[in-house]
């Protein structure tokens, strides 16, 4: 039995608990650019795009400078200012630069923006902070492309080719299993991607089961391991062109992200057709992860890292958040790129090395929200 | 113009929605309402076109302002950023709103006086204002025909009050069709030129004033509602709620009173006769 007057009660006490949740700022989300006046965040906004700039700028530059052979900062912006030494010494300068790390670190900053934005996208269409590229199956489809082409022993254009295209039919596969008359919503294309990525992970296995254990094999592992060890300038016009071309469809998205953000119901009744623009966006990010893992191999967590980094630096909207990913994913890759070739005498695989840091970084994440989410409730 | 023919909405073998013909004209403003689970806000997904009819037809203008229960938006947008949300369809799948676009959002938001709050972020702001910014989402599309889901049903009085005289004054402008649901009779007494009941196995539609009488409203909510002309005109639509009952026949809450109303000078009609 009710009491008197308690259907009256309930909403204004419900309202009540409403407001006081709501009018507490989320300080955990709130970005660096919004903790300010709002005359002066556009001004800031400007300054933190300018500090990424310079921090890519530098991050390449050290990039090429360091390694196992250093060259002077001052040699280096000699050779890239088309000044040709003398000496042998210069000459060999002149090699490494253009060559081997000019190549290189150009292509770990592509590979890196590229990883970047997909994560930004991914996280913003599945309204889910942990969604990373990875998460539709692409970079386990296109493993398991690369892996028979080194298997049956294909290089170069072959390799790369092979696993770009086994990475665009694993997006292709996800997408008819997750379609139901005509509708896939975001649960089950998660569903599908784990099922996908787990088939082709399981492939993979198998390839390397089959593989030659002194030739391929150590091949194949290494190269899933993700490293640009192997960049020629032929890679990076390779890699390069999908990737761009996912990214600017990204870009030309930013605004429809802004809306897929609030969820499917309110999107489409804001008149927008909800699964053809999230597959246009998982068709560009699959673009630039099968292009990636072609060119370098499996290079996990940059995806979720380095959107929530850029998040916290200039907020959740896409016009804003996806050029600020791509800055810092493109100089936070060059920066392990470049610790990767020179911490130690052997080069390390830069798979582990973005897993060793993005996974602390996202638990000390997790546990920051939730110690966050107990001090408001 | 919104219409609706013999439609019919089926949730495994119980049909919410059987045989329905609703008519909303230009410039109408409709209250839907009914207890929970009568299919109140399958009524509103159909109408929006989000529900799929297993019979009959529905004609509707493509472009219909929905607004929303708040407690569904996510928080991480600018109040500005969110209305200017509204302008995704005109925009296209690869446009970026223009200067244009958001002084179509300022004036939106105008009209539901929020242009102070533009700049601040959503997730600082209280129930009612997320209410409103969604309202002037809605505005924000061009749409004429604006519907909302249970749009006061997590506002105190005083957002309720601002919220209802926005739909009114919207309402006064012929050009715009309302559709809202409420579990508050009097909102739509208040607000509505006409109301749909859905009532046990049928829909009973017509001018607010006419169709909110105390037997259509005990019958559809199975509690006494006593309607009660104010001083300054018009009506006070009043529940008669349930008391508890106690052994010597006294409220359990002495001096309680139900929207202004003493509530134990009202003894109410169902109690007769119980234990």
């Amino acid at each position: 039995m009710r009491k008197i007057g308690a259907s009256n009660d309930a909403p204004a006490v419900a309202h009540q608990r409403n407001v006081a949740g709501d009018s507490q700022p989320d300080s955990g989300t709130v970005p660096l650019v919004a903790r300010v006046s709002t005359t002066r965040t556009e001004t800031l906004r400007r300054l933190v795009y300018a500090i990424l700039s310079v921090a890519l700028v530098a991050a390449m530059l050290v990039g090429i400078c360091a390694g196992q052979y250093p060259i002077a900062p001052d040699r280096v912006l000699a050779v890239l200012a088309g000044w040709h030494g003398e000496t042998a010494s210069a000459a060999m300068d002149e090699r490494i630069v253009t060559l081997l790390r000019g190549p290189r670190i150009l292509l770990v900053a592509i590979c890196g923006a590229g990883l970047a934005l997909a994560g930004a996208a991914m996280q913003g269409v599945f309204r889910n902070p942990l969604a990373a590229p990875e998460l539709l199956g692409v970079s386990s489809g296109a493993a398991f492309g690369g892996a028979v082409a080194i298997l049956v022993g294909y290089s170069g254009a072959m390799l790369v080719g092979g696993a770009f295209t086994a990475g665009l039919l694993s997006l292709a596969t996800v997408g008819s299993i997750s379609n139901i008359g005509g509708r896939s919503d975001t649960t089950s294309v998660i569903l599908t991607g784990v099922i996908v990525g787990a088939f082709f992970s399981a492939l993979v296995s198998a390839a390397q089961l089959l593989a030659d254990p002194h030739n391929s094999l150590p091949a194949i592992v290494f190269w899933l391991m993700g490293s640009f060890a192997t960049t020629t300038w032929y890679k990076v016009a390779l890699g390069t062109a999908p990737i761009l071309l996912g990214s600017s469809l990204l870009w030309l998205m930013r605004f429809r992200m802004n809306v897929l953000s609030l969820g499917d119901e309110d999107a489409r009744t804001l008149g927008i057709p909800v699964e053809r623009d999230r597959w246009l966006i998982f068709l560009a990010t699959a673009l630039i992860v099968a292009a990636t893992v072609s060119v370098a191999g499996i290079i996990g967590w940059v995806g979720i890292v380095v959107p929530h980094a850029a998040r916290m630096l200039v907020g959740h909207d896409h016009r804003h958040l996806l050029p600020a990913s791509a800055l810092l994913g493109a100089a936070y890759l060059c920066v392990v790129d470049t610790l990767a070739r020179s911490a130690t005498s052997t080069e390390i695989p830069l798979g582990v090395l973005t897993a060793v840091i993005g996974a602390p970084f996202v638990a000390a994440l997790l546990r920051k929200r939730q110690r966050l989410e107990e001090t408001m409730s | 113009m919104i219409r609706l023919e013999r439609a019919g909405v089926r949730f495994g073998a119980r049909w919410i929605l059987k045989d329905l013909d609703l008519v909303v004209n230009e410039g109408t403003c409709l209250a839907v309402l009914g207890p929970n689970g009568r299919g109140k806000t399958t009524l509103i997904r159909t109408i929006l076109g989000m529900q799929r009819l297993q019979e009959g037809r529905r004609t509707a203008p493509t472009l219909i302002g929905y607004v929303p229960q708040a407690g569904n938006a996510p928080p991480h947008y600018r109040v500005l950023d969110m209305v200017v949300m509204g302008r995704a369809k005109e925009l296209g799948v690869f446009g970026a709103p223009a200067a244009a676009d958001y002084a179509a959002a300022k004036a939106a938001l105008a009209a539901v006086g929020l242009c102070a709050i533009a700049e601040r972020s959503f997730s600082v702001l209280s129930g009612g204002e997320r209410q409103l910014v969604l309202v002037a989402r809605a505005l924000a599309t061009g749409a004429t025909t604006i519907v909302l889901d249970e749009p006061s049903s997590a506002l105190d009085l005083a957002n309720q009050s601002r919220l209802l005289a926005i739909i009114r004054n919207l309402a006064e402008n012929p050009a715009y069709t309302i559709v809202f649901s409420t579990h508050h009779p009097q909102h739509a007494l208040h607000v509505a030129d006409d109301v749909l009941l859905l009532m046990e196995g049928c829909v009973l539609r017509g001018p607010a004033d006419l169709v909110m009488t105390e037997k259509n409203l005990r019958e559809l909510y199975g509690v006494d509602v006593r309607r009660i002309p104010l001083p300054g005109g018009g009506d006070a639509l009043v529940p008669l709620l349930e008391r508890p009952p106690t052994p010597n026949g006294q409220p359990l809450v002495q001096g309680t009173t139900v929207n202004g109303f003493d509530n134990a000078a009202a003894p109410c009609r169902r109690d007769e006769g119980s234990p």
